[in-house]
C-alpha cells in the first residue's frame, strides 16, 4: 500500500514536470508550427540562474532571478534564431533549433565549466504519508504543477490573448484576418513555455541538487516524448502525455528487474504509440488545404 | 476620393508572375466584383492587398492611407477585412468565439454586445448555435458564421472571396441578399465570384481578371451585355 502511494506521488510529481516541459513543446509548436529543440536547454539555464541567484541566500529571489532570465532568453531565441526563418523550410528551423541547443550548452560550460555545481535551494524535508516516506518536495512539485496547468488552461480559454493563441494555432492567416498580431502571439508562447522550463528546472534542483550543462537534455527529449504521445499542439494532451510517462517512469523504477531499462521502456511505448496513433492521444488531424 | 485604390499591382509566386500590374478602385457605398476563372488572380489580388500574402510592386492606399508595406492585422485595424476563400472559420472555437476572435480589435465591450446581437439578429441560425462548436456547423451556417464574424469589426470595406462556393442555390441566394443587406448598412464590399451572373446582378461595377491581368470593366448591365462576358462566363 504505502509503496503504491509513494510510487503514486512520485510518478505524479515527475509527470508534473514532464507535463510543464511537454507545454513549451506543444504550445510552441501549434502556434509557431516548429519544433524548438532547445527548450530542454532553457531548464538548464533556469538551473543555472538558480545557482547564480541562490549566492544571495534567498531561494524565492533566486526562482524569480531564473523565471524573468528565460522568459527573455525564450524571447531573444526566437527574435534572433527562429523569426528570420519565417517561411524557411521546416529542415532549416529544425537544424538552427539543434544548433541553439548546442549554442547554449557551450555557453554554459564556458561561463560555469564542465563540472556540476551543487545547489541546494531549498530543503523541505519528508513527511510520513499513510505509512509511506514522501519527499515534501514532490508534493509542492505536484501542487504548483496543478496550479500553473490549471491558470494555463483558464488563461487559453478565457483571455483575449488565449482565445487568440487558440486563433493562431489553427489558422494563421485567417487569424491575421481578426487583426491579430501573430508575431506578437509568437512572443507570448516563447515567453510562456520559457517560465514554465525555468519551473521545471527548479523542480529537478529540488529533487536532485546539482546543475551541470547537459541537465535539460534528457528531460526535454522526455517532455518532447509525452508532447508527442499526447498529441503535438494540444494542450490537454500535453499534459496528459507528461503526467503518463511520469507514472510509467515511476512504476518501472520500483520493479527491480525492469528498472535499468526504464528509458528504453518509455522510449519503446513512444514508438509504439506513434505506430497505433499517430498523432498522438489527443493530437487532431491536420486539415490539408484545398 | 476612392475608399480602395490599386495601381500596377504586382504578385510573384516564386518566379511565376501571378498579377500582372492590376489597377482597379473601389468607391465608398459601392458593391465592387471581380469575376473570371480558377486561376485569373481573384484570390491572389484579394490577399495581395490585405498584406496576408506580400507585393512585388505597385501601390494600394486604402481611406487616404498608404498600405502597399502594411501588415494584415494593421490593415484590419484600419477598417479592412476579409471572408476568406473556405470561410477559414475557427473550427475548434464555438459560434459565439469565432464572434468574439471577430471583435478582437474591439476594444468597447458595450458596442461588441451590440454587434452581437445585431448579428444574431440577422442570423437567427447563429443564435440557436451560440454554444456548438463551429466546426459541426453545415456549410451554409459556416458561411454565415464567417460573414458575421468579419463584420463583428465593423469594417470600412468587406471582401469577400467566393462566398456562394459550394453552397445549394437557395443558401446562394440568401448569401447574395446578405451582401446587399450589408451593404445598404453602409459597408463597402469588394466581391470575389465564380458565379458571374449574380455578381452582376448585385454589383455596381465589375472587373473582369483573366490571367492574372484585368481585361474588361464596367457596370453590371454593361458587362451583361457584352458579348465577350456572356461567352465566357455566363454561358450564352
Amino acid at each position: 500500500m504505502e509503496q503504491i502511494f509513494s510510487t503514486l506521488v512520485n510518478g505524479l510529481s515527475l509527470g508534473g514536470i514532464y507535463a510543464m516541459i511537454a507545454l513549451g513543446y506543444t504550445m510552441v509548436y501549434g502556434i509557431a508550427k516548429l519544433l524548438n529543440f532547445a527548450h530542454g536547454d532553457i531548464i538548464m539555464v533556469g538551473g543555472y540562474l538558480i545557482y547564480v541567484g541562490m549566492a544571495t541566500q534567498m531561494p524565492l529571489a533566486a526562482v524569480l532571478l531564473a523565471v524573468v532570465g528565460c522568459v527573455v532568453l525564450g524571447i531573444c531565441i526566437e527574435k534572433v534564431a527562429y523569426r528570420p526563418l519565417r517561411g524557411a523550410s521546416p529542415l532549416a528551423v529544425l537544424i538552427t533549433a539543434i544548433g541553439v541547443s548546442y549554442f547554449m550548452q557551450s555557453m554554459a560550460q564556458i561561463i560555469f565549466g564542465s563540472a556540476p555545481k551543487m545547489v541546494t535551494v531549498y530543503d523541505f524535508g519528508a513527511v510520513e504519508l499513510f505509512g509511506a516516506t514522501i519527499q515534501v518536495s514532490s508534493l509542492v512539485t505536484l501542487a504548483v504543477a496543478t496550479v500553473v496547468m490549471t491558470v494555463l488552461t483558464l488563461f487559453v480559454k478565457y483571455t483575449r490573448t488565449g482565445r487568440a493563441m487558440i486563433a493562431v494555432s489553427e489558422d494563421n492567416g485567417a487569424a491575421q484576418l481578426m487583426g491579430i498580431d501573430v508575431n506578437r502571439i509568437i512572443t507570448i508562447t516563447f515567453a510562456i513555455g520559457s517560465a514554465l522550463a525555468a519551473l521545471a528546472g527548479l523542480f529537478y534542483l529540488l529533487k536532485a541538487p546539482a546543475v551541470s550543462s547537459t541537465l535539460g537534455a534528457m528531460p526535454g527529449i522526455k517532455a518532447f516524448t509525452a508532447a508527442v504521445i499526447g498529441g503535438i499542439g494540444s494542450i490537454p494532451g500535453a499534459m496528459l502525455g507528461g503526467i503518463l510517462l511520469g507514472m510509467i517512469e515511476s512504476v518501472s523504477y520500483k520493479i527491480t528487474a525492469i528498472a535499468p531499462y526504464t528509458d528504453a521502456i518509455e522510449f519503446s511505448i513512444l514508438i509504439l504509440i506513434l505506430l497505433v496513433r499517430p498523432t498522438g492521444f489527443l493530437g487532431k488531424k491536420r486539415r490539408e488545404k484545398v | 476620393m476612392a475608399l480602395l485604390e490599386v495601381k500596377d499591382l504586382e504578385v510573384y509566386y516564386g518566379v511565376i508572375r501571378a498579377l500582372k500590374g492590376i489597377s482597379f478602385h473601389v468607391d465608398r457605398g459601392e458593391i465592387v466584383s471581380l469575376i473570371g476563372a480558377n486561376g485569373a488572380g481573384k484570390t491572389t489580388t484579394m490577399q495581395s492587398v490585405i498584406g496576408l500574402i506580400p507585393k512585388k510592386s505597385g501601390t494600394v492606399t486604402f481611406d487616404g492611407t498608404d498600405i502597399t508595406r502594411t501588415p494584415c492585422h494593421k490593415i484590419v485595424r484600419l477598417g479592412m477585412t476579409q471572408v476568406p476563400e473556405g470561410r477559414r472559420i475557427f473550427q475548434e472555437l464555438s459560434v459565439y468565439e469565432n464572434l468574439l476572435m471577430g471583435a478582437y480589435t474591439v476594444q468597447d465591450n458595450a458596442r461588441f454586445k451590440r454587434d452581437l446581437e445585431a448579428i444574431f439578429t440577422r442570423f437567427p441560425r447563429l443564435a440557436e448555435r451560440r454554444n456548438q462548436i463551429a466546426g459541426t456547423l453545415s456549410g451554409g451556417e459556416q458561411q454565415m458564421l464567417a460573414m458575421g464574424r468579419a463584420i463583428m469589426c465593423r469594417p470600412k470595406l468587406l471582401m469577400l472571396d467566393e462566398p456562394s462556393m459550394g453552397l445549394s442555390p437557395l443558401l446562394v441566394d440568401q448569401v447574395f441578399e446578405i451582401i446587399q443587406d450589408i451593404n445598404r448598412d453602409g459597408t463597402t464590399v469588394l466581391l470575389v465570384e465564380q458565379n458571374a451572373g449574380k455578381s452582376l446582378a448585385i454589383s455596381h461595377r465589375t472587373y473582369v481578371m483573366e490571367n492574372g491581368s484585368i481585361v474588361l470593366s464596367g457596370t453590371g448591365a454593361e458587362l451583361a451585355a457584352s458579348e465577350k462576358v456572356q461567352k465566357a462566363y455566363l454561358g450564352g
